[in-house]
């Protein structure tokens, strides 16, 4: 999707963080529920796979999959907020937050693992 | 007024509904230029042939706006100063609009659209009733006048992705111009536009992206308009109305 002129603006830019966010999760989500179902039954394939998440690129990663679900939820509460609560100008500062909440989420999740 | 340089490289699409494509202009730089300047000093000094339309040149009728470097406005209130890049302009015809011919769009469908939402106000008096007092400062009253200087323009309908993406969307503008009744005391119409907004190609198609409210020359909010017939949909729905 090319990022046209019309859509340089920061409202515009927390849809397609929201949307790439949804995406992502929609992508990882089955992953994880797989890795989650091993315990049941292949819990050796699980323990390999728990010690690959040891690798500081796949922290790394983490890091970045924390952040999309933090982004998306903050985000998410924010739309909510926005089609039923009474009106607010604030629309930007509250994105903006969201955001900024999430990075640090994400940030207290990478100094923890590492 | 001091002018970086003295020619303006402009390009306006030229074409109609068959095709068409970007020709370049050579454009002498002015002060307090605006682009409908640009454009009129195109049509009269090099190509008469140049369709564009324009009215009232001071930011009320609404039917000037273009494309200019991408971006929707009202080209008579858009000085030159402001949007020009490396002396270059690019003047297109109105996104999500049929173009007719060079710069003239087709606006009969954003105007349909405006009585698909029930834009037009259904009162229960006639002209020999008294006139029904409001109060000026009432909410609804202060609501209906966030949203009403409306100029029809078709800015915000022209920035609206969603209309892009799904052109049966109704759009900001009448949408905003719904919300506008729907605050109207007097009207009498309002299940029908309940109706309307509510339906599927009415205010739930709304991403939130905000370009309308960006855009708007006036500095309406058709987000929080749209905003505001959400809630009323979700409220009529648990309430069994819709």
């Amino acid at each position: 999707m090319i990022i046209k002129p019309h859509r340089g603006q920061p409202l515009w830019i927390a849809f397609l963080l929201h949307r790439i966010s949804g995406l992502g999760l929609a992508i990882f989500l089955p992953f994880h529920f797989y890795l989650l179902g091993l315990a049941l039954e292949q819990t050796e394939t699980m323990d390999g796979l728990l010690r690959w998440s040891d690798y500081p690129l796949v922290k790394f990663a983490e890091f970045g999959l924390v952040f999309l679900l933090a982004v998306h939820l903050f985000g998410g509460l924010r739309l909510l907020a926005l089609e039923f609560l009474p009106w607010s100008n604030r629309q930007k500062t509250l994105a903006a937050s969201a955001v900024a909440i999430s990075f640090l989420l994400a940030l207290g999740f990478l100094m923890r693992a590492v | 007024m001091q002018e970086s340089t003295d020619i303006l490289e402009v390009g306006v699409w030229r074409g109609d509904v068959t095709g068409g494509q970007l020709v370049s202009y050579q454009v002498p730089r002015q002060s307090s230029q605006t682009i409908l300047d640009v454009v009129t000093w195109i049509q009269r000094e090099l190509d008469p042939g140049l369709s564009y339309r324009f009215s009232c040149r001071v930011g009320m009728c609404g039917s000037c706006a273009m494309m200019v470097n991408g971006i929707p406005r009202w080209t008579c209130r858009t000085h030159v100063q402001k949007v020009v890049q490396d002396n270059r302009l690019t003047i297109e015809p109105m996104r999500n609009m049929p173009v007719i011919k060079d710069l003239v769009s087709n606006m009969d469908e954003f105007f349909a659209k405006w009585k698909l939402a029930e834009g037009q106000f259904h009162g229960r008096k006639t002209r020999y009733d008294p006139i029904e007092p409001l109060l000026p400062d009432s909410p609804r009253r202060l609501a209906a006048s966030a949203a009403i200087e409306c100029i029809n323009c078709g800015i915000c309908y022209a920035s609206c992705d969603v209309v892009s993406w799904n052109p049966a969307y109704l759009g900001p503008a009448a949408l905003n111009r719904a919300w506008s009744l729907v605050n109207d005391e007097r009207d009498i119409g309002q299940q029908s536009r309940l109706n309307a907004i509510a339906a599927d190609a009415g205010c739930h198609n709304c991403h939130s992206h905000a370009n309308c409210a960006t855009y708007c020359p006036n500095e309406l909010n058709p987000t929080a308009s749209i905003a505001g017939l959400k809630r009323l949909a979700a409220r009529a729905a648990f309430a069994g109305k819709i």
